[in-house]
């Protein structure tokens, strides 16, 4: 079986689910090592073996998150040559699918992105045109580059642990030589709600909210959920623009969607019409929403959420 | 200044956007210049007039690669009030993935930039076709060019440029050295529409037709047969039928919960 390589960013103290699903999925397609950026905790290494990972690179440099993808591509490259990787496997964001990018040139290698599933020959599928279209693709040269998007494989740790061999990889010094350079990095206030992206289910509103996202906070924290917004919501700054979903913000893929005070318009259904159960609340019984939704409530936001909000509490204790 | 702001002609997402044919490439009828490019169009403009925009030597380039049709985005381009406009153009570019089109994209840039160098190229965030966002980023590897990706506001001094990036957790500030490559988000600005004037001044603008041997682009690089990736299969997901709606009489918030309870959603 062929080599494959997952990229891990910064794992912090422990690894994130996501990453143990690239984990898991790079076992599916053969012998798996790992490139870490940052720090390595012991508990990390640790995981690393119960996903019997077979050997983990580290960075010659330390300094590659002062500089804007390219220095992690430039060593990426380097880890996937130490590792012979015939698959290098990244996560799917903004940045995930830019250090592929580069990673792809370096590599001479094609890059999938937006992956759900790849088959032990390295077919991967994917979702095209805002969810219209399910595709298979592959690449067509001798190492691929695929980024994998979140919750859809179930991590599940190796059946025998391993014991990876821990070694150095020289980053080329042309990562950095013409970078951009990060001259300040603020963190932001964390809401303490899933993210967006990933999130297993999402509350989003829209123009109906008329400026109040009170009632969907309370019913995403009662289900543990991510608040999202269409593009009304967002420019009338009644909520971050991180929130949007559709064309232009995210496109998220859960398993319940609830679309409150959302008409929707077609760019706010194309960010979502892969989620798997979508619930509309709406006062206009007119709204496109309530052609795609699998189950329509007719009426106000401001009755119905706060009282879903109450009865979810009452049956959880 | 001498920017080049590349401009996609895409399938408008008003409608149903279809694959077909060979290699499920996009059904291109019903297009428009991308959305997600306005904001880097604007941005340039906004750029050259600071600096005392045409008059004063300051260059708006748009370019845009595909067939026929394209040419259209690029005309949206100068009435926009883009100086000039480009055309790659060549039946060998049909069907080429982000590494083939970075390939010839790069080609075309450095032959617009023979004589006067470019200092900038710009960008949008994705296309609203393939949303990969990929582009950018493999240009800026194959011209060897600092890229910033996402930027939310951008300033440029000299020979430097300044622009601020927002993400999910963090937000921060980014420093290069011009030329580079640079992708702009809905959040930079408020694209203007072209007004009469400016459709009327478009009309005496110039647009260059270039194809492969014009850059200098081995038709085998690029196109299906210089992809590095291929589309195997494509199905149409079934259209999204509606289910049970209600009008809410006083109880709507415990059918919902009821409904949840009964997909094992809660």
């Amino acid at each position: 079986m062929a080599n494959v390589l997952v990229f891990i960013d910064n794992p912090g103290d422990a690894l994130k689910k996501s990453t143990l699903e690239l984990l898991t999925l790079g076992r599916s397609l053969g012998e798996t090592a790992v490139a870490v950026n940052g720090d390595l905790h012991q508990d990390v290494s640790a995981t690393l073996a119960e996903y019997g990972v077979t050997a983990v690179f580290r960075p010659s440099a330390q300094d590659l998150d002062d500089y804007l993808v390219s220095a992690k591509a430039a060593y990426l490259a380097a880890a996937a040559g130490a590792a012979g990787a015939g698959t290098v496997l990244l996560d799917n964001s903004p940045e995930g699918k830019e250090i592929a990018a580069r990673l792809g040139i370096r590599l001479n290698a094609g890059v999938i992105t937006d992956v759900v599933a790849v088959d032990a020959d390295g077919t991967a599928h994917k979702s095209v045109l805002a969810g219209s279209y399910t595709t298979s693709a592959r690449a067509t040269t001798a190492i691929s580059v695929l980024t994998v998007k979140a919750n859809n494989v179930m991590p599940e740790p190796a059946s025998v642990a391993s014991a990876p061999e821990t070694s150095t990889v020289e980053v080329p010094a042309d990562g950095t030589a013409t970078a951009a350079r990060v001259t300040a990095r603020e963190q932001k206030a964390a809401s303490g709600r899933p993210d967006l992206s990933d999130a297993r289910i999402v509350v989003a509103g829209g123009r109906g909210v008329d400026g109040d996202f009170g009632p969907l906070e309370q019913l995403a924290d009662a289900l543990g959920a991510a608040v999202g917004a269409s593009r009304a919501a967002t420019d009338a700054g009644w909520i971050s623009h991180d929130a949007q979903v559709g064309q232009t913000g995210k496109t998220v893929s859960p398993q319940l969607y609830i679309s409150a005070g959302i008409s929707g318009a077609i760019q706010q259904k194309a960010g979502m019409q892969t989620a798997k159960v979508i619930v509309a609340v709406n006062k206009d019984a007119e709204s496109p929403i309530f052609e795609i939704a699998d189950f329509g409530i007719i009426g106000d936001l401001f009755d119905v959420l706060p009282q879903a909000t109450e009865e979810i509490k009452k049956r959880k204790g | 200044m001498k920017i080049i702001v590349l401009v996609k002609h895409v399938p408008d997402a008003q409608f149903d956007r279809h694959l077909t044919g060979e290699g499920y490439t996009t059904d291109r009828d019903e297009s428009i210049l991308s959305e997600l490019d306005e904001y880097a169009l604007e941005a340039a403009l906004q750029l050259a007039e600071a600096r005392g925009g045409a008059k004063a030597g300051n260059q708006v380039i748009a370019l845009s690669m595909g067939a026929s049709g394209a040419v259209n985005a690029v005309k949206k381009s100068l009435q926009m009030g883009a100086t000039e406009g480009v055309h790659l153009t060549d039946s060998a570019l049909a069907g080429s993935d982000a590494a083939a089109t970075s390939l010839a994209l790069a080609a075309a840039i450095r032959h617009i930039g023979t004589g006067a160098p470019v200092d900038l190229v710009l960008t949008g965030m994705a296309s609203t076709d393939g949303e990969t966002s990929l582009v950018p980023a493999q240009l800026a590897e194959r011209l060897g060019l600092p890229q910033v990706t996402f930027a939310s506001s951008l300033t440029v001094d000299g020979g430097r440029l300044t622009a601020r990036r927002d993400a999910d957790t963090y937000s921060e500030t980014v420093e290069a050295t011009l030329p580079a490559v640079v992708s702009v988000t809905d959040q930079i600005n408020e694209p203007r529409y072209p007004n009469f004037k400016g459709i009327i001044a478009a009309k005496r603008k110039s647009i260059t037709t270039l194809s492969l041997a014009d850059i200098g682009v081995d038709p085998a690089h690029v196109g299906h047969a210089g992809s590095w990736t291929t589309v195997t299969a494509a199905v149409e997901r079934p259209p999204r039928t509606a289910g049970t709606i209600i009008t809410d009489e006083g109880d709507a918030g415990i059918k919902l919960v009821d409904f949840l309870a009964a997909q094992k959603l809660l």
